[in-house]
């Protein structure tokens, strides 16, 4: 009863956190852009939260470096669970455009587990979205 | 192309610089290129009412080159970047970074040079 | 009294971009911040020397997702001017109105993330609103919202059909009626006044010495506008550089909201100039010597200096970008203001740290 509940309010109402992890900034205001006016995916509960404690869902842009691949990890292990990663653009797939620069480890799966890839260069806002609400299926299990 | 290329040795550096500051030029930025095995070339460029002015500096890698962070403060930046990314070694640095401005320690190596040594911490 | 060090990022809810900040605070007022970068490193200045000349356009505009086109319009005028190629002046006007749909749509998501700096949300969400609007115009010219790679080595890719002229015209007119609606909030607003005015004081001295570049030097009362150079089509339409001469981050948000309304002035001339005839010039031949590239990005002037000998691939590619002059005008503004200032400062130079650290 109690879960069913739980459940529930988590997917009506996912909240997620963005970071980004050496992305050309394309992704990354196309997140926002998810959030402001013409998209507005906060009529339908989804809020961007600065702190990873309130998050569900984890958005992650770019591509992993050496410096920052410890920053995504701290974030990942902060969020609680059950909690949904969303790898988003070419960079954070595989690379990219920069797999082969001498700082680049690779696309995100390489750090942590990635639940949902969207791809495109940049990814435009109703691929996000629908990249979010895939990984909403997660969380009703 | 290039124009207004003034050659400078490693002894001369500041003492240009300070020249460029008082004659009024604003701090660009500083470019290296790497020429062989020993050398590098450094391009310090300026800018006054839109017309660039460059002074070249063809450093050995191995002895620690001056740093103008005293002169113009701006480019205590870019010394740190070519610091990181060829291992040349800037002396009097305004803030020094260590090589750690970019790279982690794991890949504290010298992406921009196919030869290289790299130096310690020279004293101040 | 005792110090206290404070982390500023990487993950803060004000920057969307990872950078990190050590500040030194003597109860609430800062007196030292050190910077630290390296966490959107990626090293794309090596790339030249796997990708060839050609491949590098695709490159150069990943370095920054914002002001992606006038990257690139930098790197071909670069190779251009080795090469010797002469570009058709059609194409000139076009890089005039894609790179100032790209200042307008900058300038925009600046005026919202300073806003959203100081807690204004609706301002935020109201100056993302009128955005879309210009990225609509990208996406219907060019195929691509942000990233539109519309510039070659020679000229351009894609052309604005006469049909779509006239629309980008009605759009524009509604995107000015937009601003102007939103000028009496950004300029008088008593939020907007309280955080920004006397906040981050730079004299004009102190940003010249500090080789500051872009709206950060011209709000301290110095015209340095690259586009005074005449690069592109600048030459050939009225153009004056926008100054203020307070120096602090309200003058700073007047020269970007200022400059938005130029942008979409110099647009409507382009258009009323935009000449017929072809696109694009073959490119043959490769580049050979050293040159040295400047345009005015939205940030500022960013500076290429390209090396080749001859070869397909380029022997040094190196970007100066924007705001990796203007990081040290925050170590300078920085010390002796409050810690709550700190996100609205910070976003005053308008950081783009993928710029900063390629």
């Amino acid at each position: 009863m109690f879960n069913k509940i739980l459940t529930r309010a988590r997917t009506m109402s996912p909240w997620v956190l963005h970071f980004d992890c050496g992305s050309c900034n394309g992704c990354d205001i196309e997140v926002l852009a998810c959030l402001t006016p013409v998209y507005d995916v906060e009529r339908f509960g989804m809020i961007n939260v600065g702190n990873p404690m309130h998050a569900d869902v984890f958005l992650v842009t770019g591509t992993v470096n050496h410096r920052n691949k410890k920053v995504l990890r701290n974030l990942y292990d902060q969020i609680p669970d059950p909690k949904v990663v969303v790898a988003i653009g070419a960079c954070g797939l595989t690379g990219g455009i920069f797999r082969e620069a001498y700082n680049v480890v690779g696309g995100v799966d390489k750090i942590i587990p990635v639940d949902v890839y969207v791809p495109g260069c940049p990814a435009k806002p109703e691929a996000i979205i629908d990249g979010v609400v895939l990984g909403l299926e997660k969380l009703k299990k | 192309m290039i124009e207004h290329v003034v050659s400078i040795s490693l002894e001369n550096v500041v003492g240009e610089t300070a020249k460029m500051k008082v004659e009024g030029y604003r701090f660009v930025t500083l470019s290296c290129v790497e020429i062989d095995e020993t050398t590098v070339d450094i391009l310090y460029h300026f800018d006054k009412d839109f017309q660039l002015k460059h002074l070249r500096l063809t450093a050995p890698k191995d002895s620690p080159v001056p740093s103008i962070s005293p002169v113009y403060f701006a480019a205590f930046l870019v010394e740190n970047e070519i610091q990181d990314l060829f291992g040349i070694r800037f002396q009097g640095l305004a803030i020094d970074y260590d090589r750690t401005l970019y790279l982690e320690e794991e890949v504290k190596k010298t992406p921009f040079c196919k030869y290289v040594v790299i130096k310690t911490k020279p004293p101040l | 009294m005792s110090k206290t060090i404070i982390p500023f990022g990487p993950q803060h809810p004000v920057l969307p971009e990872p950078v990190h900040l050590k500040l030194t605070l003597e109860d609430e007022v800062i007196t030292e911040a050190i910077p630290a970068f390296g966490f959107v490193h990626r090293g794309l200045e090596k790339l030249a020397e796997i990708r060839d000349f050609h491949q590098m356009i695709y490159v150069v505009e990943r370095i920054c997702g914002i002001c992606s086109m006038i990257h690139a319009m930098c790197y071909c005028q670069g190779i251009e001017e080795l090469m010797g190629i002469e570009v058709p002046p059609r194409a000139r006007f076009l890089r005039v109105i894609w790179s100032e749909l790209h200042r307008i749509h900058s300038h925009l998501l600046w005026l919202g993330l300073f806003a959203d700096s100081f807690g204004f949300e609706s301002l935020f969400m109201q100056c993302w609103k009128i955005r879309e609007k210009i990225l609509d115009i990208d996406e219907a010219t060019t195929g691509n919202r942000i990233i539109i790679s519309v510039c070659v080595i020679g000229g351009m890719r894609k052309d604005i059909s006469p049909e779509h002229v006239n629309w980008i015209l009605s759009e524009l007119k509604d995107v000015e009626r937009e601003i102007k609606r939103l000028e009496t909030t950004i300029m008088t607003d008593y939020t907007v006044m309280k955080r920004t005015v006397g906040k981050g004081v730079l004299t004009g001295k102190q940003a010249y010495e500090l080789g500051l570049v872009g709206p950060t030097l011209r709000a301290s009362g110095i015209a340095q506008d690259m586009r005074m150079l005449g690069y592109a089509a600048f030459n050939e339409i009225n153009f004056e550089p926008v100054v203020e001469t307070d120096g602090d981050c309200y003058a700073r948000c007047k020269v970007r909201f200022r400059e938005t309304l130029q942008s979409i002035d110099l647009i409507r001339q382009a258009i009323a100039k935009l000449p017929e005839g072809e696109l694009a010039v073959k490119a043959k031949g490769r580049p050979e010597g050293e040159v040295i590239s400047r345009v005015e990005q939205p940030r500022g002037e960013v500076f290429y200096y390209i090396k080749a000998n001859g070869k397909k691939n380029l022997e040094r590619l190196r970007v100066r970008t924007p705001t990796f002059a203007n990081v040290p005008a925050l170590l300078a503004m920085l010390p002796g203001m409050w810690l709550s200032d700190v996100p609205v400062i910070v976003l005053s130079i308008d950081p783009c740290i993928s710029c900063t650290e390629r």
